[in-house]
C-alpha cells in the first residue's frame, strides 16, 4: 500500500519550508526538521518532506541512482506531488540525493542562466550526520562572521566543487542538506573553505 | 492609538457572525471557505520556491505568478502574498503603513490575515514574528528570527533609467550599473547634493543593485547586517526579492559625497524622541504644524512609559 503524506497538508507543508527557508537564510546552522513521514526506502523522511512542500507538476525532480533503482520511490513521489520525473540533471528543478558520495559533479545540474539565475537547480542531499561548530568555514550573506558545519559522510572532492560552484555567483546550484530530524542550507552565496 | 493624526476609521461592514465565521468545514480558527491565509497549496508553493531562490541570490528579482488578491494592485498584494506563503499558525502578526499601525492599509492587512488564518496579530515590533511593512523599517532594532516584508510598487531600480525588461535583465546580468550612478551625479550637479530621498538604491552583498521599495532612505542604514530577514513582494510586478540576515547593504554613493540621511532639528512634539522618522502633521489652516514619530508603536510605548 502507498505510504500516506502529510499527515496536516497545510501546516506540515508550511513547517517543512519555514524550516528550509530559515536554513537557507542562515547557512550553516541546524534548523529542526520532522514531519513525520515514512516513506518508502531509501527515500529518508527528510527528503519526502522536503519534496512534499516544494515540488509540483511545475518542477521536474531528478532522483540519484539509488532512489531512482527503487519503483516505490518513483510512486510515492508522483501520487503525492505530481512532479514529472527527469533523467536530465540539467533539467531538474529539484534533485533528491540520497547518497552523496555518488552525486554527479555539481556542474550538470542546472546552474540558471545570467538574466535567470533563479531557475538553478536545488540539491536536497540526504546526510549521516551534520555538525555545527566544527569541520567546514561558511562565509556570505546570512552569517554574522563565519560558521563551521561537519557533513557526514563529506564526498571526496566536495569542497572543491563548492569552491568553483561559489565562484559562478549568481550562477550555481542550491544545496538543502538534510541529516535525521535537522536541514541546513548551502545556497551558492556561501564561500566554504576546508580548514 | 493614539487619537491624532491618524485616527482608525470604525469599519462600515458589518460584523460576521461567530456561526458564519466558523462554519462547518472551516479550519480550526480561519474563516470558512478559505484555505489557510487565502492562497491555495499551489499557489503558496510557487511562491515559497521564489522565496527561496530570492534568498539563494540576494538582492536579484526572482519573477512569480503573481495572483489576484481581493485587494487592488498597489495596496500591497505582493506583501500580501509573500506574508500568506511563509504565515504559520506560531506566527505573531504586525502590519505597518508609513510607520503607523493605524491606518487604512494596515489595519485591512491586519484584518484579512486574522481572519483567513487566525494568526495572532500585534502592534509591538518587539512582540510580532513577521512584520508586514509599506514604505517604512520600524524604529525598535529588529532581532534574529523575525521577517521583514515589504510591499513594493516598482521593484526594478534601473526602470526610469531603462524601460525595457529584456535591457534590464542584461545590465543586473553585467552587473551594468553605471547609468544608476550617473543619475546620481546628475543630482549632485543639478542640487549640489544628491537629491535622492526614497527608494534610494542600495548594492546587496556587493553585487545586485537593489530598489529598497519607497522607504525613505533615513532607513536604509537599517537594511545593513540586521539580523531579520527582509522579502520583498511585488504583486504587480510579479518580482519577489530578499536580503538574508547579516547581508551588507551599501547606499549607493561617491568618495565625496557620501551617503547621508535626513536629520530633523526637532524632536517628535509627542514623545520627546530625536533620531526617530518624523511625519509633518499640519495642524490648522493658519501654518500651524507639528512633527510627530511616524513609527507609531514606538512614539505610543514612549509616552505610555513617560507617563507611568
Amino acid at each position: 500500500m502507498l505510504a500516506p503524506g502529510f499527515a496536516d497538508a497545510v501546516h506540515d507543508a508550511q513547517g517543512t519550508f519555514r524550516a528550509v527557508m530559515d536554513a537557507l537564510a542562515r547557512p550553516g546552522l541546524l534548523q529542526r526538521l520532522d514531519a513525520g513521514l515514512e516513506p518508502p526506502a531509501p527515500l529518508t523522511s527528510e527528503l519526502a518532506a522536503i519534496a512534499l512542500a516544494l515540488t509540483d507538476a511545475d518542477t521536474p525532480v531528478w532522483l540519484d541512482a539509488g532512489l531512482a533503482a527503487a519503483p516505490e520511490v518513483a510512486a510515492y513521489l508522483r501520487f503525492h506531488t505530481g512532479a514529472p520525473l527527469t533523467d536530465d540533471p540539467a533539467r531538474a528543478a529539484f534533485a533528491l540525493i540520497r547518497d552523496p558520495a555518488r552525486c554527479p559533479p555539481l556542474s550538470r545540474f542546472a546552474q540558471g542562466t545570467p538574466a535567470y539565475p533563479d531557475t538553478a537547480t536545488t540539491l536536497v542531499l540526504a546526510l549521516d550526520a551534520i555538525a555545527s561548530g566544527e569541520g567546514l568555514r561558511l562565509t556570505g550573506p546570512g552569517i554574522d562572521g563565519a560558521v563551521r558545519i561537519a557533513l557526514t559522510p563529506l564526498p571526496e572532492g566536495f569542497v572543491a566543487q563548492l569552491a568553483e560552484n561559489h565562484a559562478g555567483f549568481p550562477l550555481g546550484i542550491d544545496l538543502i542538506l538534510t541529516a535525521p530530524g535537522r536541514v541546513a542550507g548551502l545556497p551558492r552565496s556561501i564561500a566554504v573553505t576546508e580548514g | 492609538m493614539r487619537d491624532a493624526p491618524y485616527p482608525e476609521r470604525p469599519d462600515p461592514s458589518p460584523q460576521p457572525s461567530p456561526e458564519r465565521e466558523r462554519g462547518p468545514g472551516a479550519s480550526e480558527a480561519g474563516e470558512a471557505g478559505y484555505n489557510f491565509a487565502y492562497l491555495d497549496e499551489g499557489t503558496k508553493r510557487m511562491i515559497r520556491r521564489a522565496i527561496l531562490k530570492a534568498i539563494a541570490v540576494p538582492g536579484y528579482q526572482v519573477p512569480f505568478a503573481s495572483r489576484e488578491m481581493p485587494m487592488p494592485y498597489g495596496w500591497g498584494t505582493g506583501g500580501v502574498q509573500v506574508t500568506a506563503a511563509i504565515l504559520g499558525r506560531a506566527d505573531v502578526l504586525k502590519v505597518i503603513d508609513q510607520g503607523a499601525d493605524d491606518t487604512t492599509n494596515a489595519v485591512s492587512i491586519r484584518r484579512f490575515f486574522a481572519r483567513t488564518s487566525g494568526v495572532a496579530t500585534t502592534t509591538r515590533t518587539t512582540e510580532a514574528t513577521i512584520i508586514q511593512t509599506r514604505h517604512r523599517i520600524p524604529e525598535t532594532p529588529l532581532r534574529e528570527g523575525q521577517i521583514l516584508v515589504y510591499q513594493v510598487p516598482i521593484p526594478e531600480p534601473l526602470r526610469f533609467l531603462e524601460p525595457r525588461e529584456t535591457e534590464t535583465r542584461q545590465l543586473h546580468a553585467l552587473a551594468e550599473y553605471g547609468a544608476m550612478h550617473v543619475k546620481l551625479y546628475e543630482d549632485i550637479s543639478r542640487h549640489g547634493h544628491i537629491a535622492t530621498t526614497y527608494a534610494y538604491p542600495v548594492e546587496v552583498a556587493g553585487r545586485y543593485v537593489m530598489d529598497p521599495s519607497p522607504t525613505p532612505k533615513f532607513d536604509n542604514p537599517k537594511m545593513d547586517q540586521s539580523p531579520a530577514l527582509q522579502l520583498f513582494g511585488a504583486g504587480r510586478e510579479r518580482r519577489i526579492y530578499a536580503v538574508p540576515p547579516y547581508t551588507s547593504v551599501r547606499s549607493l554613493d561617491f568618495e565625496d559625497h557620501p551617503f547621508r540621511v535626513q536629520e530633523f532639528t526637532e524632536p517628535c512634539a509627542l514623545c520627546g524622541a530625536s533620531g526617530h522618522y518624523l511625519d509633518e502633521v499640519v495642524t490648522d489652516d493658519s501654518g500651524g504644524r507639528m512633527y510627530v514619530c511616524s513609527d507609531t508603536d514606538i512614539c505610543e510605548t514612549r509616552v505610555a512609559e513617560a507617563a507611568r
